[in-house]
């Protein structure tokens, strides 16, 4: 048997998202400083938000989170198949909440509320502020779950190819770890967009 | 293989993690809706929190991980708690 370094493998991944939670920390500063000096603003501003796409999305998520890691416990019983069932569902979980997004933003982006809009540069700095972390956080945030659902199709082909197996499996380990990090994200971001008070 | 990385855990588990963080969501929103002024802010943060560590420990298989990456994870978490916290005291009492 060929020598691997899962204890390796996976350090490197933890050390990689590290660096993902110090990249959302500071944009979580900026948020935090941004709502201490413009509390009633972004109170204002987060009600264009809606609570029911927010929550509907953060279920979506938190599902795919559970599909993600039963696909890693089914191939380790070398379910080969039903762990192909729920990396697809994986997948397709992510891209709903994609698409949930897209008419999110497309409605905001009807309304005129898009970065430097001259509707947008109207309101208060405080609501400008508001929307400006909204695009940013939540477009980055979008972004790893567009990479994310990529790298689960990329697992999906290796499963088949039985290159990802009961024997070998820690790349689709190290794959959900960055998943379960984008869904934890999510899990801050829901309240601070979505549920302002 | 070490032991430590091939431990499986039941679809149980996974099912009852989910469910808790289901209820988490439910709570957040609730708890938004109270109107608890200052307090609705710690609420939901500490709501976050805890279905962020449901997921760090269960679904990240942290509980079955070494020492070294419990420990580790602290490293990120004590440099942002010490960047925002100074960056409020200074805030604060400037």
């Amino acid at each position: 048997m060929e020598h691997r370094d899962y204890i390796g493998a996976k350090l490197g991944m933890w050390l990689f998202l590290f660096t993902e939670i110090l990249l959302f920390g500071g944009m979580f500063l900026v948020y935090a400083e941004y709502r201490d000096l413009h509390a009633a603003e972004f109170h204002d501003a987060g009600k264009e938000m809606s609570v029911v796409i927010g929550a509907l999305n953060t279920v979506i998520l938190l599902t795919s989170s559970l599909t993600m890691a039963l696909s890693i416990s089914e191939i380790k019983r070398g379910m080969k198949i039903r762990s192909l069932l729920f990396q697809a569902a994986t997948v397709l979980l992510g891209a709903v909440f994609l698409v949930n997004k897209y008419f999110e933003w497309s409605d905001h982006i009807r309304k005129g509320l898009y970065p430097n809009s001259p509707e947008l540069l109207a309101l208060s700095h405080g609501k400008v502020l508001f929307f400006g972390l909204y695009y940013v956080m939540t477009g980055i945030h979008a972004l790893h779950v567009i990479i994310g659902i990529s790298v689960i199709a990329f697992m999906l082909v290796l499963t088949l190819r039985n290159r990802i197996s009961a024997s070998d499996y820690v790349k689709l380990e190290n794959t959900g770890l960055f998943w379960h990090i984008v869904d934890i994200i999510w899990i801050y971001l829901f309240p601070l967009f979505y549920l302002i008070l | 293989m070490d032991e430590s990385t091939s431990h499986t855990v039941g679809t149980k588990t996974f099912v009852a993690t989910w469910i808790a963080l289901l209820c988490f969501t439910g709570l957040t929103i609730v708890a938004a809706r109270m109107q608890l002024g200052q307090w609705s802010m710690i609420a939901n943060i500490a709501i976050a929190s805890a279905k962020a560590s449901l997921v760090l420990w269960f679904f990240m298989h942290l509980k079955y991980e070494r020492r070294l990456f419990k420990f580790l994870l602290f490293v990120p978490i004590l440099t942002i708690s010490v960047i925002i916290g100074l960056t409020f005291f200074d805030l604060w009492y400037r």
